[in-house]
């Protein structure tokens, strides 16, 4: 089995060659260049090869079935990844440093595209590939483009919400300061405050900025460039440090990924619990879920008003070295299409990138949160876009990590970090 | 059998005064290396290529990204800086800032070597006393020894998973020390429990494969060496001192190299474990995390430091150590195979003595 696959892989890899060497010999004569492969295939149609991390709702082969029966000549393949993010990033690279045909259409973390596109691995979505993004919530199209061009399709969205116990807590906290004034109920019922994801890891990048930006501080500027050294922003961890110190914040919350926390929430221990739109139906459904109908989600607070949540999701793009890249963006016009994405909700609650899919009458019905996720996607902020972004974010994860334990002051933490980010990307 | 008889003919005669005669003429010695011909290929593939290619590589810059075009562009060559980037701290022409790999350099460094010398120190006193137990006869010896060898026989990964369950918060080593009144522990993120927690991970897992060396060493010390040690009227205590453990040392001292450069190497236990949490990031996720950040000539430097770095401590364990996991000469071969039919009864305690004190000089 996996001998035939290798074989059969070797083929298209062999066949890709052979047919870029045609290309390039029909054209002969041309500047070719770095942009060769980019160019090469743009009005090519055949089958694809839709690559994306694991399928763990089943929404991929469903959907794979219904673009087949409408194009039986350019069929999709889906290849499904692993479920951890990195190996995904890895395979990704690995591919493209290979220059291999084998992927069409890719799907992309929001985090990755500009690494991705300033690699030259990316077809950018413009002139002939334009891709049209009215409708689409404007944070999701933002995290897409590098260099003011437009190198993904967002295909779905993520935004933190705040989940509460309504049992305990009547209205929820709009304000930091509210939220805190709470958490004399949560010492009354013997239970911790409130927690995010505060582990050296990316969700500890997604926290930390939260909390930074919900400050008025900026992590990078317009233009890419760290401006995280400011007084809002060593404001944003003091808080977070203080209210570790005092308890607000358990002290188990620096080992909490989104599941530990989910599972602190889950048994009753936490009062508030920062975490993304996923938790909602797994605290309703789960039988061990000990807070089933005793919970409700809220924007996430800030400091005047409603907060800024990380902005999530994952993004579909065309490969630089795909062959068919005209069917290519057609399925890409297929996978943001509004019944795909209304699917997409419907059967694996991924956020859609359309906004008037959170106001269909049906779903809300349905899936009570969706107005607050609209909210919480609207006011989202994207993490910094660069192609550096690896060592931005490992620079945000070692320095907040350090602050919140008291192992550094605030103000050395955003200084180190602003330090460690230029020297990433010098 | 005239092949052999001619070719010893041979080399005596051109060569008589140096070293013994291999046995060997020059067809025979053609054709043996045209047998292993293929190995070396395959070897120069795999071994050398790779390691030739990561150091040529860790002399040239990685990408940059040209500002014009916001695009990446080839960096080339980089002399040393991507060695003083680790070695020196160097990020450019600022010192490394926390938070960046560079800065983590030393603090990977010596992490590495303390897990290096607490669990191969505290593998050796338990694997010892596992091989010792497994060495006697008794009574459901099969099944002991099967169970020491489970551990062992667990991937690397699973054992990894196995402990973050039971070191998360709510888990049941907290549990545990909640009975004996000790409060819970941040197991993944406490600077010293996060320490502790790889160390237990990985005896846990590799004192099972201590315990196997020692015991195959165990095995070919003859029993008529502990009967005389016994009508001595030794102790147990000078039985294991003087009798055993100097018997055991080669086998020990091979066992000790094995462990001691899984150790300098260690990825998979602390990647998944506390992922670097209270300082635990080791030499090797380090490289890992360059990588990932796209510096793969910066990642080649550092795997060629820690290359060097396995290189050095190997070497100094079989030059100094007594690891001989290459094979001596004959000469010094014949020595111990004389050792017990020469040590009858009262003699045998003393080339063992003698033996010990050697190496404690």
């Amino acid at each position: 089995m996996a001998l035939r696959m290798n074989k059969r892989h070797t083929f298209t890899v062999l066949a890709g060659a052979v047919s870029v060497a045609l290309v390039a010999a029909a054209c002969g004569g041309g500047g070719g260049g770095g942009n060769a492969a980019a160019s090469s295939g743009a009005d090519a149609r055949g089958p694809i090869t839709y690559v994306q991390g694991k399928d763990n709702s089943n929404l991929l082969a469903p959907q794979a079935a219904r673009w087949n029966a409408a194009h039986p000549t350019e069929k999709v393949t889906i290849k499904e990844q692993s479920d951890q993010a990195d190996q995904q990033h890895d395979d990704l690279v690995q591919n493209f440093q290979a220059k291999s045909t084998a992927y069409d259409v890719v799907s992309v973390d929001v985090v990755w595209t500009a690494e991705f596109a300033a690699k030259g691995w990316l077809t950018p979505l413009k002139d002939k590939f334009a891709l049209p993004t009215t409708g689409f919530l404007a944070p999701t199209v933002k995290a897409a483009t590098y260099n003011n061009t437009l190198y993904a399709a967002p295909t779905s969205s993520d935004g933190a919400m705040l989940y509460y116990r309504s049992d305990l807590v009547k209205t929820p906290p709009k304000t930091f300061d509210e939220m805190w004034s709470m958490c004399s109920i949560a010492k009354q019922n013997g239970m911790d405050c409130y927690a995010g994801q505060f582990a050296k890891y990316e969700g500890g990048t997604c926290n930390a900025t939260e909390w930074m930006n919900a400050y008025g501080a900026k992590v990078v500027d317009d233009a890419g460039k760290p401006t995280v050294d400011s007084p809002e922003a060593a404001a944003g961890l003091k808080a977070l440090a203080d209210h570790y110190k005092n308890g607000d914040i358990p002290k188990q919350a620096i080992t909490y990924q989104e599941e530990q926390s989910r599972a602190a929430f889950q048994d009753g221990k936490l009062l508030f619990l920062r975490n993304w739109p996923y938790v909602y139906n797994l605290a309703s459904t789960d039988a061990s879920s000990k807070v089933k109908g005793k919970f409700a989600v809220a924007p996430l607070p800030g400091v005047d008003g409603p907060g800024t949540s990380t902005l999530g999701g994952h993004m579909a793009a065309i490969s630089a070295f795909s062959k068919n890249k005209a069917t290519a963006l057609d399925f890409l016009k297929f996978l943001t299409s509004p019944e795909e994405q209304k699917t997409n909700m419907e059967k694996g609650s991924l956020a859609p990138v359309i906004e008037s899919i959170y106001t269909d009458q049906a779903l809300v019905a349905k899936y009570p949160y969706l107005p607050t996720l609209k909210e919480s996607i609207s006011n989202a902020v994207s993490r910094p876009v660069t192609p550096f972004y690896p060592a931005v974010s490992k620079a945000i994860q070692e320095n907040f990590y350090a602050a919140i334990q008291g192992q550094k002051t605030p103000e050395a933490a955003v200084k180190d970090m602003q330090a460690a980010m230029q020297a990433a990307s010098g | 059998m005239s092949a052999v008889a001619q070719s010893t003919q041979g080399s005596t005669k051109k060569s008589p005064p140096t070293k013994k005669p291999k046995g060997l003429n020059d067809a025979q010695r053609r054709q043996g290396l045209l047998l292993v011909l293929p190995t070396l290929a395959f070897l120069a593939a795999v071994i050398l290529y790779p390691l030739v290619r990561a150091v040529f590589d860790s002399f040239k810059k990685d990408e940059g990204l040209d500002p014009a075009t916001g695009l990446f562009v080839q960096g080339g060559s980089a002399g040393v800086s991507n060695y003083t980037h680790w070695l020196l701290q160097q990020c450019g022409n600022v010192d490394c800032p926390p938070g960046t790999l560079g800065a983590q350099f030393y603090s990977a460094f010596w992490v590495t070597l303390f897990f290096t010398v607490v669990s191969v120190v505290v593998e050796i006193g338990l694997g010892m006393w596992f091989a010792m137990i497994m060495n006697r006869d008794f009574k459901g010896r099969g099944l002991v020894r099967a169970a020491i060898l489970v551990p062992w026989a667990i991937p690397t990964a699973v054992t990894a998973k196995l402990w973050f369950f039971i070191f998360a918060f709510d888990g049941i080593a907290n549990k545990l020390l909640g009975f004996v009144g000790i409060p819970a522990q941040l197991w993944t993120s406490d600077p010293t429990a996060a320490k502790f927690a790889i160390i237990i991970a990985d005896v846990w897992k590799t004192t099972p494969f201590m315990a196997l060396l020692i015991l195959a060493g165990l095995q070919l010390i003859p029993g008529d060496v502990y009967e005389a040690a016994q009508i001595d009227g030794a102790t147990k205590w000078q039985t294991f001192v003087r009798i055993t453990l100097p018997l055991v040392k080669v086998p020990l001292m091979v066992a000790v190299l094995f462990r001691t450069l899984d150790v300098l190497r260690i990825y998979d236990l602390p990647a998944i474990l506390t992922n670097g949490g209270g300082g635990t990031t080791s030499l090797s996720m380090l490289v890992i995390d360059q990588i990932r950040q796209g510096g793969f000539n910066n990642a080649s430097a550092l795997s060629t430091i820690i290359f060097l770095l396995i290189a050095i401590v190997a070497f100094l364990f079989i030059r100094f150590g007594g690891a001989d996991v290459i094979q001596r000469p004959p000469t010094s071969k014949k020595k111990d195979d004389d050792a017990p039919t020469r040590g009858q009864a009262a003699q045998v305690g003393n080339p063992v003595a003698a033996n010990a004190t050697s190496t404690g000089a």
